[in-house]
């Protein structure tokens, strides 16, 4: 089945010989030096190196949160690094789910609205109050899928760091996106709960064929992709299928 | 919808945002509060300038006026007759009121405007009968301490009443007492009216004057003896009139309302800060007035007048100055009766309505001989006055409005704070795809929702002290035990106020403009934030 998903021509996204650097002061910092990065539709790749390969930066080039001074970044076959802000807005919205490190749940809303968030964006305000129990229904359910639905009126300063994980899942879900971009996602939780996030990650790629790019330090944690890009200095290092060979 | 979700959520949960709120309330209350009770003040003050000077004046240019009042009525009326409701003549010249202080026997002489009246007539133009202190029950403290003495349906003129007329028999004869006591008359001399002091070539030294009751030098002038001071003016006063022996308890032909605070003063008590009023002149006492008469050159005249009435209008313009009184007897006085027609200095006129004033202004302008008169509206005639509160109301407007406008710069700090510490959160959105003008609108919308909630507050809060001012002022004398507001100093019952609903709404859309305002430039702030650097934002 792997092998099938691998020998698909298009890749979904690809990220090619990106460049990017930040300004430090007046020295210009270099983080990313042609790195590039494909991944299939339903693949699970995860990006590995130390801190400050540019394994972030790669991450936040491909789902658009930031434009690369070099390089392209392609959509099912369209450049998309180029597109005008309101269409980029568009397409985080639509097609990338993001799930980070910290969480990054919105303090001030319950778990439930920080799942409809994106679905609120999405939509006006008529649009949403239009459908907002269809969304509210949707976002129970997912909530459900991802064993929170008793913590659904709860603020993230009242869960743990795993149901806030978990919360930040939905959150990615709930807008039906083709690609989720995870950031670390076990990095700020314990080996067995850093588990639990992974099954979740690896249930939804194998059930849902979602596709996934993650981005890890954690060498046991990237083992569980199909594929493992290695960064080092923002160049490709290794480049290969390590559980297969 | 996420826009508003957060924007509401910020305004429950941040409580630095409720300092902008009570800032912009606190603004936006006292405009209101201060811009009612100008208003109040203002229209009060309107009302009675208005009152007591008519809606259109007529003014001879010269003191000397102009012949043949009926002449001149007639042609006010032909002029405008369908505007006018009612028009009354005057005499209007100045003068001075010599009266004396009955403690210390002293004479005090002060400048007043003598206005001659008829006051029917007058009051047809103007409220004078609520002006009168003896149609209007005195109160102290809200309690009635005497009644009316006249009933409201008596008609006004210039009769002493039943209370002025004992207290001027009593007068005379304690200043009879007095002079008997001090040997000036021997009780066989008694009673009224006789030649009470030295023979005429020995004239009185001025003491002397001081120290008898002010009929005292009439009485001396009638019988021929110029005894004192004013001895020569009174005798002219008196020289067409035969020389008959007078009841001095009976008043003199020429009667006048004295404005209450030309003989009066207030005074106030160190220790209890209560404030009461000294009066030197009460209705049925004598007094003197001095002008000039309508001659070329002006001749001086003194006229023995007897106080009928106390006026009190409110205003101190009027109060402190006018002195009322029949208008035949002024004229009289001053030489105006002739036999082509009363001489009158000026023609007051009340219309129907008062929007009419222009035009009717201009009719009369056309139909008077250029120079002859001068035709004002009283806003005109007042002009100064009305001005200087306008001014006044505008500079303390501007001055209200800097503390709104410094709530805003609050505002300012406080989002900028606000937007530093929901960075990170702002790049969450970005990251889910909300565009940056969302992220702009979150916090426009968050100042305009602080604006809203503010102004509304403040015009609440406003409108209820505005409502219940009296009753905070009440609450505020009892705590201090001092009157706040002092109805003996403002000459007002209560606090006057008059709400403007649209000077509320302006002042409430104006604290909003300036919360939204404020809010722009964070709110710009946050929307260039670049969603990574946001996002690692510790």
């Amino acid at each position: 089945m792997r092998n099938e998903i691998l020998t698909m021509n298009t890749p979904l996204i690809s990220a090619q010989a990106i460049e990017k650097s930040y300004a430090k002061g007046q020295m210009k910092v270099p983080v990313l030096r042609g790195a590039g990065l494909t991944a299939q539709r339903g693949e699970l790749v995860s990006v590995i190196g130390q801190s400050g390969s540019g394994k972030s930066t790669l991450l936040h080039v491909m789902g658009l949160l930031d434009s690369p001074d070099n390089g392209e970044v392609m959509l099912d076959g369209r450049r998309i690094d180029n597109l005008s802000p309101a269409a980029r807005d568009q397409l985080r919205n639509h097609v990338f789910g993001f799930i980070f490190q910290f969480y990054h749940l919105l303090p001030e809303l319950t778990l439930l609205e920080n799942v409809m968030a994106p679905l609120m964006i999405r939509h006006s305000f008529l649009g949403f109050w239009r459908q907002r129990k269809q969304v509210r229904t949707q976002a129970q359910e997912i909530l459900q899928q991802v064993g929170l639905d008793h913590r659904m009126k709860h603020r993230p300063s009242e869960l743990s760091g795993g149901e806030m994980q978990r919360g930040a899942i939905a959150r990615a879900l709930i807008a039906k996106p083709e690609i989720l971009l995870a950031d670390e996602p076990t990095g700020n939780l314990d080996a067995s709960t850093g588990r639990e996030i992974m099954d979740t990650l690896i249930r939804l790629n194998e059930d849902s064929k979602l596709t996934i790019v993650m981005v890890t330090h954690d060498e046991a944690v990237a083992q569980q992709a199909h594929r493992i890009v290695r960064l080092a200095e923002g160049r490709i290092a290794t480049l290969g299928h390590e559980e297969a060979a | 919808m996420y826009k508003i979700l957060l924007c509401l959520r910020y305004l429950r949960t941040r409580y630095i945002a409720l300092a902008s709120i009570i800032s912009v309330m606190l603004g936006v209350a006292t405009m209101i509060v201060v811009n009612s009770v100008m208003a109040g003040f203002s229209n009060e003050m309107r009302d009675r300038l208005h009152g007591f000077l008519a809606d259109i004046v007529v003014e001879a240019r010269s003191m000397d006026g102009i012949v043949d009042a009926r002449r001149q009525m007639a042609l006010v009326e032909d002029a405008a007759g369908e505007y006018i409701y009612a028009m009354t003549p005057v005499v209007e010249v100045p003068g001075m009121i010599t009266y004396k202080d009955p403690i210390t026997r002293e004479t005090l002489t002060q400048p007043v405007t003598l206005v001659g009246i008829d006051p029917v007539g007058k009051s047809n133009v103007g409220p004078l009968r609520s002006c009168l202190d003896s149609y209007n029950p005195v109160l102290e403290g809200g309690v009635v301490v005497r009644e009316a003495l006249r009933g409201a349906d008596e008609v006004l003129g210039w009769e002493l009443t039943q209370t002025a007329a004992e207290y001027r028999k009593w007068r005379v004869e304690e200043d009879r007492q007095l002079l008997r006591e001090e040997g000036l008359i021997s009780p066989l001399e008694d009673p009224a009216g006789t030649p009470t002091t030295a023979p005429s070539e020995q004239p009185i030294p001025v003491p002397d004057f001081d120290d008898g009751p002010i009929e005292a030098p009439t009485e001396l002038v009638e019988s021929g003896a110029p005894g004192v001071d004013e001895a020569p003016d009174l005798n002219d006063v008196f020289n067409d009139r035969p020389a008959a022996q007078r009841d001095p308890s009976e008043p003199f032909a020429a009667r006048v309302y004295l404005g209450e605070q030309i003989t009066s003063y207030q005074t106030r008590d160190p220790k209890t800060g209560a404030i009461s009023k000294v009066s030197f002149v009460h209705p049925g006492d004598d007094i003197i007035l001095t002008t000039v008469q309508a001659a070329t050159p002006p001749q001086p005249i003194s006229i023995n007048a007897t106080v009928v009435d106390i006026f009190r209008s409110g205003m101190s313009e009027y109060d402190g100055n006018l002195v009322l009184m029949n208008i035949e007897q002024l004229q009289e006085q001053r030489g105006m009766i002739a036999e082509d027609g009363d001489a009158i200095t000026s023609i007051q006129i009340k219309l129907h309505d008062y929007a009419d004033a222009e035009i009717v202004e201009q009719k009369l302008k056309a139909a008077f001989p250029p120079g002859l008169v001068s035709v004002k509206t009283w806003e005109e005639k007042q002009g100064l006055l009305l001005s200087a509160v306008e001014v006044e109301t505008a500079i303390l407007n501007v001055l209200l409005f800097m503390i709104i406008a410094v709530a805003g710069f609050g505002i300012l700090a406080i989002f900028f704070m606000i937007v530093v510490e929901k960075t990170r959160d702002i790049g969450i959105l970005k990251s889910l795809g909300a565009s940056s003008g969302g992220v702009m609108s979150i916090f426009l919308s968050y100042g305009l929702g602080l604006g809203i909630v503010g102004s509304a507050a403040g015009v609440g809060i406003g409108l209820l002290f505005v409502r219940y001012i009296n009753e905070i002022e009440d609450v505020l004398s009892m705590l201090t035990g001092r009157k706040v507001f002092d109805q003996e100093v403002y000459l007002f019952k209560e606090i006057p106020t008059q709400t403007n609903i649209s000077m509320v709404f302006w002042v409430a859309l104006g604290a909003i403009a300036i919360a939204v305002l404020a809010s722009v430039m964070p709110a710009r702030r946050a929307s260039r934030l670049h969603p990574v650097r946001a996002l690692r934002y510790e």
